[in-house]
Order: structure tokens, then C-alpha cells, then sequence
């Protein structure tokens, strides 16, 4: 017996595919199955975060519904995962938040971008707020560059700690002692695989998605989202260094480095967010966790909106709309950052922790690297 | 929608391995193409869902197969298993045919794997398919419908309409399209054996037909087989034999396929439902003692027997689907299992005394074994002794028979009379007889299914042109 019953379920389903092991070349999760016997909770919990929900082993199945066995691993992993997110959250008290994640994060959002509005305008009066600013530091007329870098390191520092406290449990979680610490193999082996998304391409042939026909896109959006965050972000960090180092304010020209990252990565969290979309209201939900599609959608319409704010305040940025443009684009990207710990952003971390730890068993039980 | 009021050039019957290369070869060879499969879309490929890899002949080592395996090594293979129930020209010509079927698969869009986890050690005879058999059926019939060929499911033939060998029309059980009879200028049969048709199996087995399991579909009737019979076609293979092994007794009655079966054999006794041995449970290794023993167990009372074994071994093999029945002594294990408790503590107690000392290696035919003992255990005897005590119940599971068409190597079936049919053809188990008189290797059944496929595929399109 099990947690959940979801775990129960899964505990069935491993037992099945174990004295099958058809699927073992498909992905990670038969491998890191066949090498046990029999499934606690934190390994049903590492093979939920290791799933990449390709569909194949759904699709390959001989005993996939309506067959008596009933195996249908993607949506009872899929459940599993999603249940795992709230078991780690930090503070525990957060842990609801994962049931009604949809509505809680688009409730943070309007709260957040309206105290931005609401603070920018007590502050000012709205000739300001509404004004022309040009030239390093416009945006700072309307919130002082201390107080946003205080502000913005508050929240993120917040969603690294509450992150980190996740791993945390997970980790222990998954049966690996705290303190244990991935090899630089094993890491860089997960780093591969997570960057390249390995796992998401239904063992070679791509994923499977409204049928049969591994026609899925997911992969292809998925990169543009998760390269354009990467971009989004490095174009924050240098201009982080820009501002302490070299002492040059924003905003900047678009040729210069934070502008030419962020226009790349702003285009890529707006393609990849609306294919991630499109291409998941296509999947059969037989192959998903259909009662936390709020989760999975809210977290993509947060990074679309992130992108969107962002882009419409470059490309305004010298008009009266500078000023309610930046305050929405601050609300947004602070209601990311709060509520990141909280919803789908936690699948990338535990994801690429359940694969450090692939990679890890597959050299301790002796197969080498996982490339070979 | 399908039009069935045209003449197809190319009738594929059934939906397996076989039959989706014979429509894939027919259909790139320029005719059009037809398949008519009797299951529902889930259920399709008969036996192929559950396969999950092909022994071909390749010279050299490759990509997924660590070393070569010859024509003469594979056709040495085929005597053996077969015990010279062959048709050595056929079965050479397969052979040699297997070679190029290894890359020609490929192409239809069926990916292998090397051989990774620990079910066989066939990494060198045997390619697997990434994902197992459903995975490459899932591939042949996305190419198929990629290139035009029809497929229609649900779509069971009750008749087929023979003129002195010659194929006319096919009769649909439930009209298609407001059509019921189907014509064509070449048939494939390529629809599988009867071993999911318990009526028919009973006319060789008997009432214990009735505690048979089957490994595969129910939709593996032999309706097909039956009719070609009935209109003419030589028979080949013992109709009276099929490919059976110990299965689990609590796996469903159809379709449990792979994941129902038990290798646990050599590890302990296997006893019946009087507690009494009945059989040297050491005789062999794999694959020998993994095919006797549906056949052994299905001549026991009731088909019913129990793999029994200790908690020495109990980690031994695969883990299994259901879990062993557990006993914390031989007498509580007897009652879990409606066995005479003093009768299995005897049968027990006997065997261990006459188990010798040896020193224990399943992978080879070792030195431990049993003296003075009837039937004895001739290897891999150890005394069943640490607590608790396990049992798998086990029944026979019923893969595939023997029974089937004769055909030539143009894969054309022949008449009775010895004359080739004029425009049918046979692939698959339907016509394996004709090389597999007996026995089983593993992969040999996909083997004969892309082998005779293609060229029935292509011999059939060949014919409808002229």
C-alpha cells in the first residue's frame, strides 16, 4: 500500500511493464523501473518526475485500455507528478495551491500588476505616470532603481529558497541522502538531456499526441520557450551587471546586449507558449492529468504574458504608455517569480533532479553513460 | 470511405506482420490494396501485438545485433528446433530472404533496439523492435495507409468464393459500405492460426481444451484457414499440435500475452493438482524447457499445476506479474493453493532427501541433481528448505498452431492436387507449417510473417497485372 491511490495505481502499472519491459528503449522511466523489484513511494515519485509525458509506451502498449490490464502509464505518471509538486512545496501551508493553480496565480497576477499601477500612481502624480521619459533611468522616474532591485530580489531570492527547500524534499523523497551530492558526470550527462530535451521525442520517433501519429510539436515549442526564458533572463543579468559595473542605466539601445537577448527571448516566449497551447488542447486526454490542465496552463500564459508585456513596453517604451506599460510588465514578472515555486515552473527542477539521479544509477549500476 | 464495388487488384486477409507487408509490397509494386482485418482497430495484428522481436541471418556484427549469424547457422538452428520437420527449400530460401528483411523493415518505418534488459540473451540471432510488436504493427500501418493501401477493421470474412483455384471474392459478415462481397484479382491469406478457437481445439484435446489459456487475442479463430481447407488448398503441419507454455492460471483467458508467463521452472518443482511431480523440471535449459511445459501441463488433471519454489530463490528470475502464492510453512503454502498438505510436505521431503550436492549455475546444465528419485531433477536441484515457501499456479498458454496452407516459393498456395493456385497466396502462421513442422525459436514466427509477406505481397501484385 501506497500514499495515494495514485501511487497504488502506479505501483500496479510498474509491476505490469517490469514483467514486460517492451518499452525499455523508449525513455528513462522503464531503465531506472527494471532496476527494481518492487516500488516505494520516492521511486514511483522519481519515475513520475522522470516522464516526459511523450505518449509512446501509451501508444506501443499491447495492454493499453480498453484491455482488461488497463495500462495507461502517461496519465497515472502524469497525476503522480502533479501530486508530487504539491507534496514538496515549501511552506507546506502552499501546498493547496497546486489544486486551484489557475485561479490563484491569475488572482496574484491582477493583484500584483494593480498594486504596480495603484504604487505608481500614489506616488506620482500622473504627469509622471503618463509622461514622456527618455534616456538611461526613465524607468527609474517612476519607481527608484533601489527600491525595484530590492523589490525583485526579495521575490526571487523567495522562490530560490522555497525551490531549493523542494529539491530538498524530493530528493530525500526519492531515497538519496541529503548531502549526497551528483557527480560532475552524472550532472552534465542530465544537462545534456534536459537541454535537449532527450526524453520528449517518443523514443525517436516524436511524440504522440491527438492519436496515433507522432505528429506532436511539443518538443520544437517547448525549446523556444525554454531557450527564450533562458534569454529573458540572461538579458536581466547583464543588464544587472551593466548597472552595478559599469554603471550604464536602462533602458538601452536596442543594438546593446540586454535588448538583442531579451527581443530574442521575448520572441521565443511568445511562439513557444502559443504552439505549447495549441499543441496541448490537441492531446487525447486519455494521455493526461485533464484535472491540472489549469496548472500547466497557467504557468505558459504567465511566461506568454511576461513576453507580451515586455515586448509591447520596448517597442512603446518612448510614448506615454512607458509608464502603465512598465507597471503591468513589473506586476507580471513579479506574480512569476512569486508563484514559481507553486506551479508548473517546479516540473523543469524536478525533472532535471530525476535525471541527475538517472544518470547517476545508470554509472553505479555499471551501463555507463546514459548516451551509450 | 472505402469503395468496395471496384476490383481491388491486391485482397490482404488479416492484419498482422504478414499480412501489412504483403500489403506494403503490393502496394509499392503499383496495384491497389485491400486489407480486411477481422479485429477491432485496438485488437489488430493477431499475434504480432505481443511479439517483440525477428531472428534474420546477417553476416557481420551490427548496429543492434552483437555478432553474426549465418544462413548454415540459422538453417542448423531451424533442424533442430524442428527436429527436420522442414522444407529444406523453403526454409533456406526464407533464410537467405531474412537477410535483406532486417534493413528492408526499416524502411516501412519499424525501428529496432539493441537488445538491453534481461528477458532473452538472443543480442546476436534476434533484432528487437523499440517498443515491442504493437510498436512496429503501429509503424507497418502508418506506412500502409501512408501509400493508399485500405485497411478496413471489424471486418470479418465468412466466405470466400474459389474456382478451381482461383480466387473470385470474398463474403463480408457485416456489409461494409453497403457492400458485402469483396473481388480481387489475387488474394493474400495471411490471417493467422486457430489457437484462440476452443471448439476447434478441442477436437484434438478434448474437454481440456476448455482449461486452455490463450496468449493472444480471441480473434485468432482460424476462419480463414478453415475456409481454404474446405475449398481445396493442400494442408501442411500436424494439425493436432500447437505452441503452448506454462502460464500463469490467474492470467485472463484471452490476451495476457508476454507478461503472463513463468521461467521460474528450473528454480524449484513443479507439482500437480495431487501434489506429485511429474516431469524432470532440470531436463533443459531455455528455450526447450520454456516450450514443453504448457504441453505437460495441459496432460495433467485438470491442466493445473504449481511451479513451487523457496524463499532462496525467490529473486531469482523476472519479477512476475502476479505475485507468488506464499506459505510461511509447505502446509499453509498446500491450503493457499487447495492441495493436500501432507501429500505436498511428502513430495517435498522426498526430493530434498534425494538432492545431491552440486554447485548451482542456471546458465549451464550444472551438477546439481537428484539420486534415486522418479522423475528425477537432473540439474539445478536445491532443497526447497528456507521459509516462506512460494507457488506460481500455472496453465497451459496456447500461442500459435501448426496447421496451415502449403505453400511454394512464390509464397502461392497449392491445391490439393499439387497444382499452384492461380492467384492466392498465404503468409504468416497461416502458412508456418511449411517451415516450422515443430518446435518454436524465438523471432522465427515474425521471420516467416515479413519473409513470406513481402514476397506473397509481391508475387499477388505481380499476378493481378498479368
Amino acid at each position: 500500500m501506497h500514499g495515494t491511490r495514485i501511487l497504488d495505481e502506479a505501483d500496479r502499472l510498474m509491476t505490469v511493464c517490469n514483467s514486460c519491459r517492451y518499452c525499455e528503449g523508449l525513455c528513462a522511466v522503464f531503465p531506472a523501473m527494471e532496476m527494481r523489484r518492487s516500488f516505494s513511494d520516492g521511486d514511483l515519485n522519481y519515475f513520475a518526475n522522470l516522464c516526459h509525458s511523450c505518449g509512446a509506451c501509451y501508444t506501443d502498449c499491447q495492454f493499453s485500455p480498453p484491455h482488461e490490464f488497463n495500462v495507461n502509464v502517461p496519465q497515472t505518471l502524469a497525476i503522480a507528478r502533479a501530486d508530487s509538486y504539491a507534496a514538496y512545496a515549501w511552506p507546506r501551508a502552499f501546498a493547496g495551491i497546486f489544486a486551484r493553480n489557475g485561479l490563484v496565480i491569475s488572482l496574484i497576477s491582477a493583484f500584483s500588476v494593480a498594486a504596480f499601477i495603484f504604487g505608481f500612481a500614489a506616488w506620482h502624480d500622473s504627469k509622471i505616470l503618463f509622461g514622456i521619459h527618455t534616456g538611461p533611468g526613465a524607468f527609474y522616474k517612476l519607481m527608484p532603481h533601489n527600491a525595484m532591485a530590492a523589490l525583485f530580489g526579495a521575490v526571487f531570492s523567495y522562490a530560490v529558497v522555497a525551490l531549493i527547500m523542494g529539491v530538498r524534499a524530493f530528493w530525500r523523497d526519492i531515497g538519496e541522502p541529503i548531502g549526497m551530492k551528483a557527480d560532475a558526470a552524472s550532472l552534465w550527462q542530465a544537462i545534456r538531456d534536459a537541454g535537449e530535451l532527450r526524453y520528449l521525442d517518443g523514443g525517436g520517433v516524436g511524440c504522440f499526441n491527438e492519436d496515433d501519429r507522432p505528429t506532436d510539436r511539443r518538443k520544437l515549442y517547448h525549446h523556444f520557450t525554454f531557450y527564450g526564458f533562458l534569454l529573458c533572463f540572461a538579458s536581466t543579468s547583464v543588464a544587472t551587471l551593466y548597472h552595478y559595473l559599469l554603471a550604464r542605466e536602462a533602458p538601452y539601445a536596442w543594438w546593446d546586449a540586454p535588448v538583442v537577448l531579451g527581443s530574442l527571448g521575448g520572441i521565443g516566449l511568445l511562439v513557444g507558449p502559443i504552439g505549447l497551447l495549441a499543441e496541448k488542447w490537441k492531446r487525447d486526454p486519455v494521455l493526461v492529468d485533464q484535472a491540472r490542465m489549469g496548472m500547466d496552463t497557467a504557468f505558459v500564459a504567465m511566461l506568454f504574458l511576461t513576453s507580451l508585456t515586455g515586448m509591447a513596453l520596448l517597442l512603446l517604451r518612448e510614448t506615454s504608455a512607458m509608464g502603465p506599460l512598465l507597471a503591468l510588465h513589473l506586476g507580471v514578472v513579479f506574480a512569476l517569480f512569486l508563484t514559481m515555486p507553486y506551479g508548473k515552473f517546479v516540473h523543469g527542477i524536478y525533472r532535471f533532479v530525476a535525471l541527475v539521479r538517472y544518470a547517476r544509477e545508470r554509472r553505479m549500476m555499471g551501463h555507463g553513460a546514459a548516451s551509450e | 470511405m472505402v469503395d468496395l464495388s471496384r476490383k481491388f487488384d491486391v485482397l490482404v486477409i488479416g492484419g498482422g506482420n504478414a499480412a501489412l507487408c504483403a500489403a506494403i509490397a503490393a502496394r509499392r509494386a503499383g496495384a491497389s490494396v485491400l486489407v480486411l482485418e477481422g479485429a477491432p482497430k485496438f485488437y489488430r495484428g493477431g499475434n504480432t501485438r505481443h511479439t517483440r522481436n525477428m531472428r534474420c541471418a546477417h553476416d557481420a556484427a551490427t548496429d543492434i545485433l552483437t555478432g553474426p549469424y549465418t544462413e548454415q547457422e540459422f538453417f542448423d538452428d531451424l533442424l533442430r528446433i524442428t527436429g527436420g520437420q522442414t522444407d529444406e527449400e523453403l526454409a533456406k530460401f526464407m533464410i537467405r530472404e531474412s537477410k535483406d528483411i532486417l534493413d528492408w523493415i526499416v524502411e516501412q518505418g519499424v525501428r529496432w533496439q539493441p537488445s538491453l534488459g534481461g528477458t532473452l540473451s538472443l543480442g546476436r540471432t534476434n533484432s528487437f523492435f523499440l517498443g515491442g510488436g504493437r510498436a512496429m504493427l503501429n509503424a507497418l500501418y502508418l506506412t500502409a495507409e501512408k501509400l493508399g493501401v485500405e485497411i478496413l477493421y471489424d471486418a470479418e470474412v465468412t466466405d470466400l468464393v474459389v474456382e478451381d483455384g482461383m480466387f473470385l471474392a470474398a463474403r463480408l459478415k457485416q456489409p461494409v459500405n453497403g457492400a458485402s462481397e469483396i473481388r480481387a484479382s489475387a488474394l493474400v491469406a495471411a490471417a493467422g492460426g486457430f489457437e484462440a478457437n476452443i471448439e476447434w481445439l478441442k477436437e484434438y484435446w478434448g474437454e481440456a481444451a476448455d482449461n486452455f489459456l490463450i496468449r493472444g487475442t480471441p480473434y485468432n479463430r482460424g476462419s480463414i484457414l478453415k475456409i481454404l481447407l474446405a475449398k481445396g488448398v493442400q494442408e501442411v503441419g500436424d494439425p493436432t499440435q500447437c505452441h503452448a507454455v506454462a502460464i500463469d492460471a490467474r492470467a485472463p483467458k484471452f490476451d495476457g500475452g508476454i507478461i503472463t508467463r513463468h521461467d521460474s521452472v528450473v528454480f524449484g518443482i513443479v507439482v500437480n493438482k495431487h501434489a506429485q511431480r511429474f516431469y524432470d523440471e532440470g531436463e533443459d535449459i531455455w528455450p526447450k524447457r520454456y516450450a514443453i511445459w504448457g504441453r505437460l501441463v495441459a496432460a495433467q488433471p485438470d491442466q493445473i499445476a504449481y511451479i513451487v519454489f523457496d524463499a532462496s530463490v525467490r529473486h531469482s528470475f523476472m519479477p512476475t506479474l502476479f505475485p507468488p502464492i506464499e506459505g510461511a510453512t509447505i502446509a499453509e503454502l498446500a491450503g493457499k493453493l487447495t492441495l493436500d498438505a501432507a501429500a505436498l510436505e511428502k513430495t517435498i521431503a522426498e526430493f530434498n532427501a534425494a538432492v545431491r550436492p552440486g554447485t548451482f549455475d542456471h546458465t549451464i546444465l550444472d551438477d546439481c541433481r537428484t539420486e534415486g528419485l522418479t522423475p528425477p531433477k537432473t540439474h539445478w536441484a536445491r532443497k526447497i528448505e528456507t521459509a516462506p515457501y512460494y507457488a506460481y499456479p500455472v496453465r497451459p498458454g496456447i500461442t500459435f498452431t501448426y496447421l496451415g496452407t502449403r505453400v511454394n516459393r512464390e509464397s502461392r498456395m497449392l491445391m490439393k492436387d499439387g497444382k499452384p493456385s492461380a492467384n492466392m497466396f498465404a503468409a504468416g502462421e497461416i502458412m508456418a507449417g511449411n517451415v516450422l513442422g515443430k518446435g518454436y525459436a524465438a523471432g522465427i514466427g515474425m521471420t516467416i510473417g515479413s519473409v513470406f509477406g513481402r514476397v506473397a505481397g509481391r508475387e499477388a501484385a505481380r499476378n493481378a497485372k498479368n
